[in-house]
């Protein structure tokens, strides 16, 4: 379990006059403080963590989040921001003496650029909603999070997300170009604009995956791309995930970059299929799907050329979809594979490690260890271009020691993932689940002097605080450590 | 002459900022000093040169990832990813003609300042690249970032505060990039037209359109040309450059340029050659929407200029006097974009602001994060700002 700070006595006791003071900055409905109210706020993607917080903003403009911080910041109120909550990492999880700011209703697209390939939206618009606004006129907003129904663009911003295209779009860092922000103190201002690479420090790069420790977005400008003429995927099945390994290396040493290239392990194919139908081999030990763009004969050409080099693997079975129709269907079980292994296992912990991708025969054979000594299932689902590793941990939540172990589990991948040179989060962010493991990929001094960045964003540590950074040796929560 | 430090490894690096920092002896900071006349002049007696600590320490092709010491030379990086048909994504200029250098820009160099080509457009810039850092403090203080993979969100991302902080947040020692295959061919459709507002029409038609365009600029002249560039396989170069030519056929007399001479013509606006700036002119790069591009031209009616970017990049070249300089940076904030003084003699960028002002609360921040980074300042003075 990870703990959190103790919350402020001064704060708790005051809670009615902060509640007060908030109304006052956000009238009408904006501020949510009954404790029924507050239930759908207490936890977020990670969802075996809940903690109600003090109360609830949901302002409507970047002046009023500005007030509302300035407000925080003068009452040394703590404040989580917070978009559609679907953090895996705990990343929105509220604190007990905390004021979780929602941006869910700044939620317009304001305006759209088609000669100069960029929309200006409020933080609270969904991802797949600036899509979906922009596909009439054949362009699209190319990060594509699995969560994009729901997952909000000042969440993507601050988790820097990826998707199952980023291979060739790049992650949410690669496609925008400016914020409005708004500091601790309250003050608002933009970096970026809505032109390339801003002379000066990048701040648009630093405050890109800052987890909402540095200060608060209310407005993004986002990149969007003309949609490709189509696409297509293929599969292919092999014997061995190294096997499968080996068919990656000579796909990305052909010079071709598919858009997506996704591996799945044979407990990954399993589940899949008994959820989605999706006509996956049962006797594969790893599967791959594989998708190009282009014009149909762009398609035919390249999902050639793939099929060629995955026949030098001795595949156990390679299906090149004809249609778009069968595309679909390669990817219906892949994109099922949440709810399938949901339907396995009442619970599950989805882990989110990268790896040098040489490394993966390894690290999946040492998963598959630690499954047995742990007695816990785990599918595997890998972004095989980049290296990005999703195990995902069946357990019961219902049995406290299966929680422990599963979580202990997802350390020691985590731990294996920085052994063999990789990272310990690709794309879900560190939030509360990964802090303490923190110090297995950094030197305390290099977590000092991000800490001291953070700290001269919000020196008195009162945005998204206990997060990232383990409370241990930080000044700033002395009494909690 | 002011004093060179050439240290040889990481350790004599850090101790050579060390004792400059217990010193409180200012430090400029550089690679192989190609970039010297870039923004404004360091306020120090004495120079870190990075040049010896050179070399390639990681290639692996199939995970697309290299790593080199910062100061290794980008010919000796290009040739080895060249090799396995790779390449820098970023495109990274060669402006050794433009500062009169007589050697190539070291890798370190390149991603302290965050310069990136013509595939900026599509592939994104230099800093988009760059997967891991190690690097020093002001005190000599080892850190890394990010680290050897392609998909990282470890932790706040201090590889892109150094990437174009110009060696004033710290001294980067090693860089670990994302590299990508280097398409098979390449070619070019060009559309000549009437004016720059006309090419630029092009050029969003062509980026607006689903065939990939990895390059659009116009290459001036009393009808400029609006180049639009394609890096794919072969098969797929024919089809696109034909699907294009077609789709801007109306918009001016339209020709395709084959491999080889569209790999020579990127390779000039890469390096803008040609703006054709005289030797004695100030060069400045100016960033703004792309449609904004033509404006920025006309607002300051020199002859010379050149659009990349779609229109969003110009580069401009006029006298260099506080006078131009005044009216370049009026017509980047009247466009809403950013300017950067790219080129001109010392007198001159010691006068001037180099770059925009950031708003007040921003720049107490950059204050901020400067004393955190460098606390007794002796990382590049005055290199960004009079003060920092
Ligand atoms: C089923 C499922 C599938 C997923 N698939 C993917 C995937 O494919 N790729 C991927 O990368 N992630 C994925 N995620 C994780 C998650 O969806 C992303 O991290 C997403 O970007 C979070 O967006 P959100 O709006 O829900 O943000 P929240 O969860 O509300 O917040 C995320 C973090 O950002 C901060 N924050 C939010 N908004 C702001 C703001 N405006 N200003 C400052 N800070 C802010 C919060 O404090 C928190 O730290 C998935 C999650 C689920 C549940």
């Amino acid at each position: 379990m990870i703990s959190l700070p103790e919350p402020k006595p001064a704060v708790m006791a005051r809670r009615a006059e902060i509640v007060a003071g908030l109304q006052a900055l956000v009238p009408g409905d904006g501020v949510i403080s009954e404790a029924v109210r507050l239930k759908p706020y207490e936890t977020d993607g990670l969802s075996a963590y809940r903690q109600p917080p003090l109360a609830v903003v949901l302002p409507t403009t970047t002046e009023q989040v500005a007030a509302v911080l300035a407000y925080c910041h003068a009452n040394g109120v703590r404040v989580v921001p917070r978009g559609a909550g679907t953090s895996l990492s705990g990343g929105a999880l509220p604190l007990a003496d905390a004021v979780v700011l929602g941006l869910m209703r700044m939620n317009h697209i304001l305006e759209v650029d088609y000669a100069n390939r960029l929309a200006v939206v409020e933080a609270g618009v969904t991802n797949l909603g600036i899509t979906n606004h922009v596909a009439a006129d054949g362009f699209f907003y190319a990060p594509d999070p699995s969560s994009q129904l729901a997952c909000m663009i000042g969440g993507n911003v601050n988790m820097n997300s990826g998707g199952a295209h980023c291979l060739k779009y790049g992650v949410t860092a690669n496609n925008l170009l400016g914020l409005k922000l708004v500091t601790i103190e309250g003050e608002i201002f933009e970096v970026g604009g809505r032109y390339l690479d801003a002379a000066g420090y990048d701040w648009l790069g630093l405050l890109t995956g800052s987890e909402g420790q540095l200060a608060v977005i209310t407005e993004v400008t986002v990149r969007i791309l003309h949609s490709p003429e189509g696409q297509r995927a293929m599969l292919a099945a092999f014997t061995s995930n190294e096997i499968a390994g080996e068919a990656v290396d000579a796909i990305i040493a052909s010079g071709i970059i598919p858009v997506a290239l996704e591996f799945m392990d044979r407990p990954a194919i399993h589940a899949c299929e008994a959820f989605a139908h999706a006509g996956y081999p049962l006797d594969a030990e790893a599967m791959l799907i594989i998708e190009v763009e282009g014009s149909t004969a762009e398609q035919d050409m390249l999902l050639g050329r793939l099929k060629e080099i995955c026949e030098r693997f001795a595949p156990i079975s390679l299906k090149v979809a004809e249609t778009a129709e069968q595309s679909l269907a390669i990817w219906k079980g892949r994109k099922g594979a949440f709810g399938a292994v949901g339907r396995i296992s009442p619970d599950y912990l989805c882990m989110d490690g990268t790896i040098p991708t040489g490394q993966l025969p390894f690290v999946l054979k040492r998963i598959g260890e630690m499954s047995a000594s742990y007695g816990l299932q785990v599918a595997n689902i890998f972004h095989a271009g980049d290296g990005n590793l999703h195990p995902l941990i069946m357990f019961d939540a219902n049995d406290p020691k299966s929680f422990h172990d599963a979580e202990q589990f997802g350390a020691d991948i985590l731990t294996l993932c920085v052994e063999v040179g990789g990272c310990l989060t690709g794309e879900h962010g560190v939030g509360v689940e990964k802090r303490d493991l923190m110090p297995v990929q950094f030197t305390p001094f290099e977590l000092d002097q991000m800490r001291a960045v953070k700290a001269a964003f919000d020196p008195d540590w009162l945005l998204n605080p206990a997060k990232v950074f383990p409370l241990e040796g930080n000044a700033a929560f002395q009494t909690a450590a | 002459m002011s004093e060179t430090l050439l240290p040889a490894d990481e350790p004599a690096v850090a101790a050579a900022i060390a004792a400059a920092a217990a010193a409180g002896e200012p430090l400029a900071i550089e690679g192989r000093g190609t970039k010297r006349a870039l923004l404004r002049p360091v306020q120090a007696a004495r120079t870190l040169s990075l040049r010896k600590l050179s070399g390639i320490t990681l290639y692996r092709p199939q995970e697309l990832i290299l790593s080199a010491w910062a100061g290794t030379p980008l010919p000796e990086i290009e040739a080895a990813l060249a090799e396995r048909g790779q390449q820098v994504v970023a495109e990274p200029p060669d402006l050794t003609a433009l500062f009169g250098a007589t050697e190539a820009a070291t890798i370190g160099g390149l991603v302290a300042t965050n310069l990136s080509g013509p595939r900026r457009i599509t592939a994104g810039a230099m800093r988009d690249h760059v997967m891991g850092i190690r690097a020093m403090n002001g005190l000599g203080e080892v850190f890394r970032s990010g680290g050897r993979v392609l998909k990282n969100v470890t932790g706040l991302d201090l590889c892109k505060l150094l990437a174009g902080s110009h060696g004033t947040l710290g001294v980067i020692t090693e860089v670990t990039l994302k590299v990508l295959p280097a398409a098979p061919a390449t070619g070019t459709v060009a559309v000549r037209v009437a004016d720059l507002t006309a090419a630029v029409r092009v050029l969003s038609a062509g980026l607006g359109s689903p065939y990939g365009v990895s390059g659009a600029a116009v290459l001036p002249g009393e009808h400029p040309l609006a180049v639009l560039r394609l890096e794919e396989f072969p098969e797929s170069i024919a089809y696109r450059a034909g699907r294009l030519r077609d789709a801007l056929a109306g918009m001016g007399e339209v020709s395709v340029i084959e491999d080889a001479e569209s790999r020579a013509l990127w390779r000039r606006v890469r390096d803008a050659e040609p703006l054709e700036a005289a030797p004695e002119e100030a060069i400045w790069r100016v960033s703004v929407q792309p449609t904004a591009g033509p404006g920025v031209v006309a607002a300051l009616g020199f002859g010379k200029s050149l659009l990349d970017w779609g229109g969003g990049l110009v580069w401009l070249a006029g006298p260099a006097t506080a006078e131009t300089h005044a009216a370049v940076m009026a017509a980047a904030a009247a466009a809403g974009g950013s300017f950067t003084l790219f080129r001109g003699p010392e007198a001159l960028r010691a006068a001037v602001a180099v770059l925009p002002e950031e708003p007040a609360a921003l720049a107490a921040i950059g204050r901020r994060v400067k004393a955190v980074m460098d606390p007794r300042g002796v990382l590049n003075p005055g290199r960004m700002r009079a003060a920092g």
